[in-house]
């Protein structure tokens, strides 16, 4: 084990994967000489030349096109989006192609692609760059859809997704790319479509994902000072989704919270909660809380953006109104 | 769609429950076939189908309902109905698009299953492991739900309560709904009803010779109670003192009854019941008799309708089986008198200065005093006790 930050471990396992296979290669907006908006790149134009790293220009329906097309003569691409919101002028390529490709040649032609960056709010990007898109990139077949809330399953689930012979939709955060954690050495992986128990408890099952994830352990530790133990699951898959994980954990605790940054509306919480429903019915002994972001464009002002989004009060909250 | 209500049978019934659904849901039915069985205070009836079609239960069983509330709709759309293939209770009925649906007063296709109470799944689910009637626990979840703490405490308070229960001192348990109902009637005919009490003494032995002579001549079909003679005595004597064959309407009139329609007072082990022997005085004896034996055994099976326990213009109670001397009853409201008959026995009595040894039977009647005084009911239970000594007459 060594401890590193998100970022690092981010850039680290694409340098490892690099060194590891000459398919792989990176594109897109000034990952090379600027070494990329959050420093994911850094170093690796240097290192790799510009035929593997590649700045794209502003353009983001061509490159990933192009990505795509590399992808299905055998390359390994790995595009690098500025934030999510970008990918939306390049859904139809996503959506349409990547995600469709394979089904469509009957297993023929396979799309490796990762397109990577960061999803989410709460960095004061407002309206327009603070989306959060895994219910959105979730709900279409033939995506893989990731969202890794430790440096040790960004570096597992990345290795996981390079080596994938699907399009994955890997969606980092923003507000983690600082965090230090301990992380395994070597090439171990984290498949995908495996949530994890990071905390043990017995009276409610808290599921998030991404950075939820720490607000949920953050309104555990405040619960436990009240003697409620809080099971805190990560799923770090939403596509596919673990809800045998989840499911076994709420048969234990009878209770429920969701957790998601995005809009309440069609949102990955609704979707862990019926699955809830489905397969824990009579094992529940309150209906499932959701906390999630206000129905509202993501704000730009600090006050106003904290009231946006869920923080680890509302988390405590849900878990006490559960608990009644 | 036809409405099917739950029926008002007799003036003191308010609600009625449903004991079970002889139909299905979803169900075809026909007019005339039995639909559900209701308990009501006295009796269990039958309800029929006034229409065919599909049957859609409302109100499950087990519940109770007041009188008039729709407990199920008949859909009698025959061409619908006929292809209609058994289809999950909760479905909504296929109708023919109107142009604009009247709404039903209550949704026919609302849940079955018994009431519902407020339970979250795992409590149930406990619940239902270990036999436990959810009603019976208290929620303390939010609105009152039932959640899996309170089953339980619940568990647990019901194994604490057991041991305990078996050196109690006393057990409560609860009042059947007839005896409830028994209570109710009882109490405002105490508490109503000014009574007092007149007692005769009757030698049977002619009425005996009687019976035995019936007996010979008929075989099995005439057969004849001491009760069927008393029964038959009653209702000649009740023409001669309308007074007793009466009701009390209110404070200025007295409804004197032309037909003498007795109760015979049936014990059953939920409680007693009365159903009527009508026209009793105009019986022929030996008819009387089976007629009574009918009413008695079907009773007592609970298999008669409603209207054979509906209106007794006067009634006759019976405690001969067993080894006592005389009682007295309650009048039946709104009912004037009743007849309390005790055991038939065999005495030492003075026949023209002898001491002879008779079979002789004590007759009490209760009075209405608003309607009759002491020298109306000694009048009147002598007449019995003249008809019963002199049978022949009951004969005629």
């Amino acid at each position: 084990m060594t401890e590193m930050t998100y970022r690092e471990a981010l850039r680290s396992t694409l340098v490892e994967e690099m060194d590891r296979d000459p398919r792989v290669l990176l594109l897109g907006e000034d990952i090379g000489v600027y070494q990329g908006t959050f420093r994911i790149t850094e170093g690796l134009l240097e290192r790799y030349g510009p035929k593997r790293v590649i700045d794209t220009p502003i353009s983001e329906l061509g490159f990933i096109g192009a990505a795509i097309g590399m992808a299905m003569l055998g390359l390994r691409p790995v595009v690098e989006v500025m934030t999510w919101n970008f990918s939306l002028p390049a859904a139809d390529q996503i959506l349409q192609n990547a995600a469709k490709v394979r089904y469509f040649s009957g297993g023929q032609v396979s799309v490796p692609l990762v397109i990577r960056g960061p999803n989410g709010a709460g960095v004061q990007l407002s309206a327009q760059h603070s989306q959060s898109l895994e219910s959105f990139y979730g709900h279409f077949p033939g995506l893989r859809v990731v969202a890794p809330a430790t440096p040790a399953d960004a570096r597992g689930l990345l290795r996981t997704a390079l080596r994938s012979e699907d399009p994955v939709i890997f969606l980092e955060h923003a507000a983690l790319y600082g965090i230090k954690g301990p992380v395994p050495e070597g090439d171990d992986t984290v498949p995908f479509g495996q949530a994890t128990v990071v905390r043990r408890g017995r009276h409610v099952t808290v599921v998030a994902y991404s950075r939820m994830l720490h607000l949920a352990l953050a309104a555990a530790d405040e619960l436990a000072r009240e003697g409620v133990e809080c099971e805190v699951l990560d799923l770090r898959s939403l596509r596919p989704l673990d809800m045998d994980t989840v499911a076994e954990s709420v048969r234990r605790t009878h209770r429920a919270v969701v957790v998601q940054e995005q809009w309440p509306l069609f949102g990955a919480a609704a979707e862990v909660a019926a699955g809830i429903y489905e397969r824990c019915f009579d094992d529940l002994d309150a209906p499932v809380e959701r906390v999630t972001g206000e129905d509202v464009p993501a704000p730009y002002a600090r006050n106003l953006e904290k009231l946006a989004f869920p923080d680890e009060d509302r988390i405590a909250r849900a878990v006490r109104r559960v608990l009644q | 769609m036809a409405e099917v209500i739950m029926p008002k049978m007799g003036d003191a019934m308010t609600e009625g429950r449903i004991l079970s659904w002889r139909k299905r849901h979803g169900d075809r039915v026909e007019k005339g076939e039995v639909l559900a069985e209701i308990e009501t205070d006295k009796v269990n009836v039958e309800i029929e189908a006034e229409a065919s079609g599909i049957l859609q239960i409302v109100v499950p069983e087990g519940q109770a309902v007041p009188v008039g509330q729709v407990i199920a709709y008949i859909d009698g759309q025959p061409a619908q109905a006929a292809t209609r293939e058994a289809p999950p209770p909760p479905a909504q009925p296929e109708q023919a698009p109107a142009a604009e649906p009247a709404p039903a007063p209550t949704p026919p296709h609302a849940e079955l299953g018994p009431p519902r109470v407020k339970a979250s799944p795992l409590a149930r689910r406990i619940a239902a492991e270990h036999g436990i009637d959810l009603a019976r626990v208290r929620g303390t979840g939010p609105g009152g739900r039932v959640v899996e703490r309170d089953v339980l405490a619940y568990l647990e308070s019901r194994a604490a309560e057991a041991p305990a229960a078996a050196e109690a001192e006393y057990e409560d348990v609860p009042l059947s709904r007839m005896r409830q109902a028994i209570s109710r009637v009882v109490s405002h005919s105490k508490q109503h009803i000014p009574h007092f009490y007149v007692t005769a003494e009757v030698d049977l032995t002619r009425a005996l010779e009687l019976r035995e002579q019936l007996q010979e001549a008929l075989g099995e079909e005439g057969r004849v109670t001491v009760n069927d003679l008393v029964l038959k005595a009653t209702a000649l004597a009740l023409r001669q003192h309308p007074d007793l064959n009466s009701q009390v309407v209110d404070d200025r009139t007295l409804r004197r009854f032309r037909r003498v329609h007795l109760g015979i007072m049936v014990a059953t082990p939920d409680g007693l019941i009365a159903p009527v022997l009508r026209d009793a005085d105009r019986l022929p004896l030996v008819q009387l008799a089976q007629e009574a034996r009918r009413l008695v055994e079907g009773a007592h099976a609970r298999r008669l309708r409603q209207e054979e326990y509906a209106g007794a213009t006067f009634s006759v109670s019976n405690l001969g089986r067993y080894d006592v001397l005389n009682f007295v009853a309650i009048i039946q409201p709104p009912q004037a008198g009743i007849l309390a008959v005790g055991r038939a026995q065999e005495r030492p009595v003075v026949r023209s200065g002898q001491v002879v040894v008779r079979s002789v039977l004590q007759l009490t009647v209760s009075a209405d005093h608003r309607v009759t005084d002491g020298v109306g009911a000694a009048q009147f239970l002598v007449d019995v006790k003249r008809l019963l000594e002199n049978p022949v007459r009951l004969l005629l």
